[in-house]
């Protein structure tokens, strides 16, 4: 009852200062809504670069040989052999060797990603294919001159029609199209659809490229990622004898890294914004602190008639919260929406999420109480009569 | 039910000391009407401040209804003033962002009552010092003596024993004047207890007994007549 009381009266303090209080606002509102625009567009990106990685498959291990610090060497054969060693965690190594090509069909060519891989790498990868089939073993055993195309490709040199059992030229070789791969980018030239894929016996010879560096590894499951890693990189230290000749990760450790970026973007640029919530609130400390000091007689008039400290004290104190809340509220709302405005500008989908709204609500509510605090107590501690003798 | 034992007020203004009360003693019955009367800085109002409970003695006693409350802390003071005391000062103390029935509900509100009973509250006693017609006017819209009605009917409204009046008609003309002393006496007759406080003997002439006070010093505390 006294609450509602209280509620009611800094309402009324608060509507008989309308620009004052609209003013005290902005100094939240611009703080709040900076809070929500810089933490969403941080996890919009975030959620970006999330979803690229988990894209390019599951369970995926990268390992490229750098050869660097020893003599030794290791060829597509051992690490193929490995594989089949630990077939009970390793579902597969797709060899990888990638090149620079001309392709032409017709009188029409390009420049194009040449891809030579194994079956594998149709599931390490995630990648599909929406017509024909993809590179199988047979292929890569008898070094096949097949090639399946990106999306971009089949626009480009096919006219979009379907070019399955076509002939491609690839570096002047004839190669048969047996299937298109399905889009993973938005079809335009440099992305990820503007590739040929061709088995890597094959790619070896046409790239005239003795050794391939880059390998896809799959694991089992989830589970066996770590393991297929500690026996993958055992396995590779008892060749090469040196930590520096090879590279394994895998998408969790790039995630993970990925997170830790964010995370420090995220507490930095929330920090930025923060201090502007922190100025709105020193903001609000000096008008209240002058409201005070105007209304002295007020107050004095309320304690003649029966006020207690902790009525003036609520009165002022609710004041403030709710000055600093409705600038919250504001905020909140204009926050989401130059979320999307500034999303869209940069490419970055984002909204803010329930949790930063929250927090930054919350944050302006207690900027309110902190920095009300001293003022409203200021207000209840005046004495009476020296509040009333004040013209 | 007000009784003052060797009560002293001092101001320390710097090295100087100001003697506001210099030893007073003072007793009002209950339902007693008193006027206290003295030259412009004798301490009038600094003793009134004391009675209503706004200030405190340096030194001294003060029973109120038999309970000493010179050594009560803030709030309990509040609560006293808020259930004991009604007051009417000479500048009204109105506050001018609130409608006379507003104004005059303020006490209600710290005493915690409901708002359709305070509201009703509010308009009787408006009703009773003859402002029924006025009751959503801002004081900016009232004459001064209609702003004073409003401020009597706000020291009634929570029904307290004692009604204290610090020059109530001090800036108001005769006719007004004699007004806001007509109501004073219907409080009297409905059973309040009334300290005034004046500068005129004519008013001063109104009340059951006349106590004179002088440079924080009590000359006579009259007989009760
Ligand atoms: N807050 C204060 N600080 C210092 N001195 C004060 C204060 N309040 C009152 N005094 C002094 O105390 C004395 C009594 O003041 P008080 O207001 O009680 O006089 P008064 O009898 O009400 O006078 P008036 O008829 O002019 O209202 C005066 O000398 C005044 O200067
Ligand atoms: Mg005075």
């Amino acid at each position: 009852m006294r609450w509602i009381q209280a509620f009611k009266m800094a309402l009324k303090g608060i509507a008989s200062n309308k620009i004052r209080s609209a003013l005290t606002m902005l100094g939240i509102i611009i703080g709040v809504s900076a809070v929500i625009v810089m933490v969403s567009i941080v996890q919009g990106s975030t959620r970006q670069v999330t979803e690229r990685l988990q894209g390019m498959g599951t369970n995926l291990i990268n390992l490229s040989i750098r050869g660097r610090g020893s003599t030794r060497r290791v060829n597509e054969k051992d690490l193929l052999e490995f594989a089949q060693n630990n077939s009970d965690i390793i579902e597969g190594i797709a060899p990888t060797i990638s090149g620079n090509v001309t392709v032409k069909v017709g009188n029409k060519n390009l420049q194009t990603n040449l891809v030579g891989t194994n079956e594998v790498y149709e599931t390490a990868r995630n990648t599909s294919v929406q017509q024909g089939r993809f590179i199988n073993a047979l292929d890569v055993e008898r070094r096949q001159k097949v090639a399946l195309v990106g999306t971009y490709i089949q626009q480009e040199l096919f006219d979009s029609i379907n070019p399955v059992g076509q002939h491609i030229k690839i570096n002047g070789d004839i190669y048969t199209v047996v299937g298109v791969l399905e889009a993973k980018s938005n079809s335009t030239a440099g992305s990820a659809d503007d590739v040929v894929v061709i088995p890597y016996t094959t790619a070896k010879r046409l790239l005239r490229n003795a050794m391939i560096s880059s390998y896809y590894v799959q694991a089992k499951t989830p589970d066996t990622v770590e393991q297929a890693m500690t026996k993958l990189k055992d396995f590779l230290f008892k060749i090469f004898n040196n930590e520096n000749s090879y590279m394994v990760f895998n998408q969790a450790d790039m995630l993970e890294s990925v997170n830790e970026a964010t995370k420090s973007m995220t507490m930095m640029l929330g920090g930025i914004a923060g201090i502007s919530l922190v100025v709105g609130g020193i903001g609000i400390m000096n008008i209240m602190l002058v409201s005070v000091t105007e209304r002295t007689r007020e107050i004095g008039i309320r304690k003649a008639v029966g006020a207690k400290r902790r009525d003036i004290l609520a009165q002022f104190l609710i004041e403030a919260v709710v000055v600093s809340c409705l600038g919250g509220i504001v905020g909140v709302l204009l926050g989401i929406i130059f979320t999307n405005i500034i999303g869209n500008a940069l490419g970055i989908p984002s909204t803010p999420t329930m949790l930063t709204m929250l927090i930054s609500f919350s944050f302006s509510a207690f900027v309110g109480i902190f920095f009300g605090l001293y003022p409203a107590s200021k207000a209840s501690k005046l004495s009476p009569i020296q509040a009333l003798r004040v013209e | 039910m007000i009784r003052i034992e060797n009560m002293y007020k001092i101001y320390r203004m710097g090295s100087n000391e100001v003697c506001a009360l210099n030893g007073v003693s003072l007793h009002v019955k209950p339902k007693e009407f008193v006027a206290i009367i003295g030259p412009s800085g004798s301490g009038k109002s600094t003793l009134m401040n004391i009675i209503g409970c706004l200030d405190t003695p340096t030194s001294g006693r003060y029973f109120l209804d038999g309970e000493e409350v010179s050594k009560l802390k803030d709030d309990s003071l509040a609560s006293i003033r808020n259930r004991k005391i009604g007051f009417i000062f000479q500048s009204f103390n109105l506050l001018p962002k609130f409608s006379a029935v507003e104004n005059v509900e303020l006490p209600l509100i710290y005493m915690g009552v409901g708002k359709k009973e305070r509201r009703k509250m509010a308009i009787e006693a408006l009703e009773r010092v003859g402002l029924g017609n006025r009751i959503h006017h801002k004081p900016s819209e009232l004459s001064g003596g209609q702003q004073q009605r409003v401020a009597i009917a706000r020291a009634f409204v929570s029904k307290p024993s004692i009604i204290l009046a610090d020059e109530p008609t001090g800036s108001l003309d005769s006719k007004s004047g004699t007004e806001i002393m007509n109501i004073i006496h219907e409080l009297h007759a409905s059973g309040k207890t009334i300290v005034l406080i004046t500068h005129d003997n004519n008013i001063a002439a109104q009340a059951e007994r006349i106590i004179r006070i002088h440079d924080g010093k009590i000359l006579d505390e009259g007989e009760v007549a």
